[in-house]
């Protein structure tokens, strides 16, 4: 980082680059989507405090890049379409 | 729901928040209700310094960080620019601050822009204490709750003062909009969100966001907590126009209220209360309904 030149004002013109950064390593937990019970409310898209959820074909997909493990999608999906499973190495 | 999957993401994934940070659910579904002629004031506090580490963003729309004390005051700034320039018309200005933000340090300036009628949203995301800086009390943390400046023991219960009603004291200021929201209720949240842009003049929306870190409790249960506040009628949620206080509507009722002990007990900074504190918890919601209802 000692590289990093610092803009007039720390003006930063990267909109979304939080993008570059990938929270998934903190994760402990992984959430795993079963395709055949997935009713595509969009619940678990809407209560996703990382916007780790998009809509699939015929389910919802889950961006590992981003998703902390938090669990919220598991617990408040409607038809337990979601369960965690421990993240191993 | 049905618009979330087309919807544009506009505060992006690799924010730094901690998991299951209900914060970020919140931020999320406002700024889609928004849209991306927005422009926001944001203050110190845990959304700041997760959302904008230095040399990148999670905010797809412009976003100001001055100090603790002046998201309003800035949010006032860029809305008269705006008017002056003639550029106002269809772009939202909003301000986003923590209770810490609101509360205690930025309330002189939410005072001021709401006293001057700034065509403003002021959204306030209260998770009850100063969280990111190691979970000091507010004067938003509800009585008992243990902090690491309000610790319980022989000599204490946990935070002595009861919280301070923010959402009424700003409706207090003839502002013509003001409501309480929190996550679980997102149709209801994102409802209030529209309906504060839309007014011409202040609006305040004062937006329950459970913290697992400071609350002790895991991180799966944000969203669960947040539903528990409302059902137990720990947290009201309802909206005021034109500053009538007396006339609050109450925009979602429990049709039997649960117990405050299932809120509380979920939580471990709740975790040294007595039955008889609990109690006296259940009381006190018990009597502000009543005069709700009244």
């Amino acid at each position: 980082m000692s590289s990093l030149k610092i803009t007039i004002g720390a003006v930063n013109t990267r909109p979304g680059s939080s993008r570059e950064y990938k929270t998934g390593g903190w994760r402990t937990m992984r959430p795993q989507v079963d395709v055949e019970k997935c009713i595509q409310c969009l619940q678990c898209l809407a209560y996703c405090p990382d916007g780790a959820i998009s809509k699939s074909e015929n389910a919802v997909q889950i961006d590992l890049d981003y998703c902390k493990g938090c669990g919220i999608c598991a617990k408040e999906c409607p038809v337990k379409a979601i369960v965690m499973l421990k993240e191993e190495k | 729901m049905s618009r979330q999957g087309e919807e544009r993401e506009l505060f992006a994934p690799g924010h730094r928040m901690c998991a299951g940070c209900a914060e970020g659910i919140a931020v999320r579904n406002i700024l889609k209700e928004a849209g991306p002629h927005t422009i926001a004031a944001i203050a110190t506090g845990c959304l700041e310094v997760v959302s904008t580490a230095y040399p990148q963003t999670a905010w797809e729309i412009p976003v100001i960080h001055a100090a603790f004390e002046n998201a309003a005051s800035v949010a006032a700034g860029v809305e008269v620019a705006l008017r002056e320039l003639g550029r106002k018309e269809g772009v939202n200005v909003m301000a986003f601050a923590g209770d810490g933000g609101t509360f205690d340090i930025g309330f002189q300036a939410l005072s001021g822009m709401l006293e001057r009628g700034h065509d403003v949203t002021y959204v306030c995301l209260d998770n009850e204490a100063y969280m990111n800086t190691g979970i000091q009390r507010c004067s938003s943390t509800p009585w008992g709750a243990s902090t690491t400046t309000s610790p319980p023991g022989s000599c204490s219960k946990g935070e002595s003062q009861p919280k301070k009603p923010l959402a009424a004291i700003c409706a207090a200021h003839d502002i013509p909009y003001a409501a309480t929201a929190t996550v679980a209720y997102i149709k209801d949240l994102r409802c209030k969100v529209r309906k504060a842009l839309d007014t011409e003049g202040p609006a305040f929306l004062h937006v329950f966001t459970p913290c697992p870190t400071g609350w002790r409790h895991g991180s799966d249960d944000s969203v669960e907590l947040s539903r528990l506040a409302v059902e137990t009628g720990v947290f009201v949620l309802w909206e005021a126009v034109d500053g009538d206080i007396c006339n609050l509507k109450v925009t979602y009722k429990p049709k039997k209220r649960k117990p405050v002990a299932e809120y509380l007990k979920k939580q471990r900074r709740f975790g040294h209360l007595t039955d008889e504190d609990i109690q006296r918890i259940q009381q006190e919601v018990d009597e502000k309904w009543e005069k709700l209802e009244d």
